[in-house]
């Protein structure tokens, strides 16, 4: 094993190769936000909450899919960082449709508990309200896109815990959005075990159990960390 | 020292964040002490939005004529003026309409295409005010001096906001107790 020393937040430390900056800070009790990292699946570096400044880069660098290299100097919490969290929260209420009020997460949101956390009192940007479908073809789940942010999650669930890969995303830019099966509704989807994985997976309301309504979206989250142990360590513990 | 001049106001809103303000119970007592209530739909009777008010607290957001007339009026008479509440700064279940496309589709889905009996679409120049096309928040149209979102804003949420003010000192609005949508 080889082992790579560098700085975080000033602190010395060393660590296993191949490790993200991310884990790195985690484990040092440096905690970096993030939305779209989930514990057991792989990371995209897609919602860009976990940038991180790095000594000699000019540019910001997503923590959770950067590895740590010898040397390194990093610093997680400064204030043109938190400028920019702050910045991508208000982006994220203005692109999508996200309605606390009438929400099936109103409470259990990790959307919402990051608005708070960086600061969000309103959002600077004009709010784009986009025409977004919600389907609720499914027997036992719905997803409305209104209230999705698009942090993949649930096709990294589906893909890599779950193996059936009902999700994906389709189009691109402002246009993207999760899709189910070959752009079926989701109740159609063949592959789908309705094991509901992505349900837990998600992090705002887009995907809820049907007949829960404001506030009442609960999600097993220990469940997913249950599936990946059992995996990777044999242990069938919870 | 004169008394503070304090408004509320009550745009495209559901009137909760104001049912909210009356749950500061007997909170409300010591306001009333400190305060005058100049122009309030749960405080005074007065319908004319008055001159020289230094604190207004602006609930709803801007969805027709009217609103968007009394916002601006206002703005030009009142020193601080607060965004109260999330359909103020969000324009949150009011603005839910703005993806059907205009004023004229929303009417025609709500007085025609809805109707059980009698269909049609309002029209009293004057007397009911004309929809805009999109419902905004109240900082898209004005500038805001603070920011309190909450759906509604729970009544501690209200009171730790105004009363540094009453100190004549600017609250800090940070943290879940004071920022928290919804």
């Amino acid at each position: 094993m080889s082992v790579k020393t560098l700085k975080i937040d000033g602190k010395d430390i060393a660590i296993e190769s191949g490790t993200t900056v991310l884990q790195a800070a985690k484990e040092n009790g440096v905690a970096i936000p993030t939305l779209c990292h989930l514990d057991g699946v792989s990371d995209v570096g897609a919602c860009r909450l976990c940038l991180v400044e790095v000594a000699g880069s000019n540019k910001l660098l997503p923590a959770c899919v950067t590895e740590v290299a010898e040397g390194m100097d990093i610093q997680t919490n400064t204030p043109k960082l938190q400028q920019y969290r702050k910045m991508t929260v208000e982006l994220l209420f203005a692109e999508g449709n996200h309605v606390c009020a009438v929400c099936v997460a109103n409470g259990n949101c990790e959307l919402q508990d990051m608005a708070v956390l960086v600061g969000m009192d309103h959002s600077r940007f004009p709010y784009q309200f986009p025409d977004r479908p919600v389907d609720v073809s499914h027997e036992q789940f719905g997803i409305d896109h209104n209230r999705c942010i698009l942090c993949t999650r649930c096709v990294r669930v589906c893909d890599e815990i779950e193996g059936a890969h009902v999700w994906d995303v389709a189009q691109r830019g402002e246009n993207c959005f999760i899709v189910s099966g070959l752009n079926q509704p989701w109740g159609e989807v063949d592959a789908c075990t309705s094991c509901g994985k992505c349900v837990d997976a998600c992090p705002t309301g887009a995907i809820f159990r049907k007949g829960s309504t404001t506030g009442e979206k609960e999600r097993d989250r220990a469940k997913l960390e249950f599936l990946v142990t059992a995996r990777e360590q044999h242990q069938w513990t919870r | 020292m004169d008394k503070i001049r304090f408004a509320t106001v009550w745009l495209a809103g559901c009137s909760g964040c104001h049912m909210s303000f009356l749950d500061l119970d007997e909170w409300l007592i010591e306001l009333a002490q400190q305060v005058d209530v100049v122009f309030s739909p749960v405080g005074s009777d007065i319908k004319v939005y008055p001159e020289h008010v230094d604190v207004c607290l602006v609930e709803g957001g801007v969805a027709n004529q009217d609103n968007l007339e009394l916002l601006l009026q206002v703005r030009r008479q009142t020193k601080l003026l607060i965004s109260f509440g999330d359909c103020a700064v969000t324009a949150n279940v009011p603005a839910m309409r703005n993806m059907l496309d205009g004023a004229e589709a929303v009417l025609k889905r709500t007085y025609l295409e809805l109707a059980d009996y009698t269909p049609q679409l309002p029209h009293e120049p004057g007397i009911v005010p004309e929809l805009l096309d999109q419902v905004v928040p109240v900082h898209q149209v004005v500038p805001v001096d603070i920011y309190m979102p909450g759906c509604p804003p729970p009544a501690d949420r209200i009171r730790a906001t105004l009363e540094p003010l009453l100190r004549g000192e600017m609250p800090v609005m940070e943290g879940r107790d004071m920022i928290k949508f919804g």
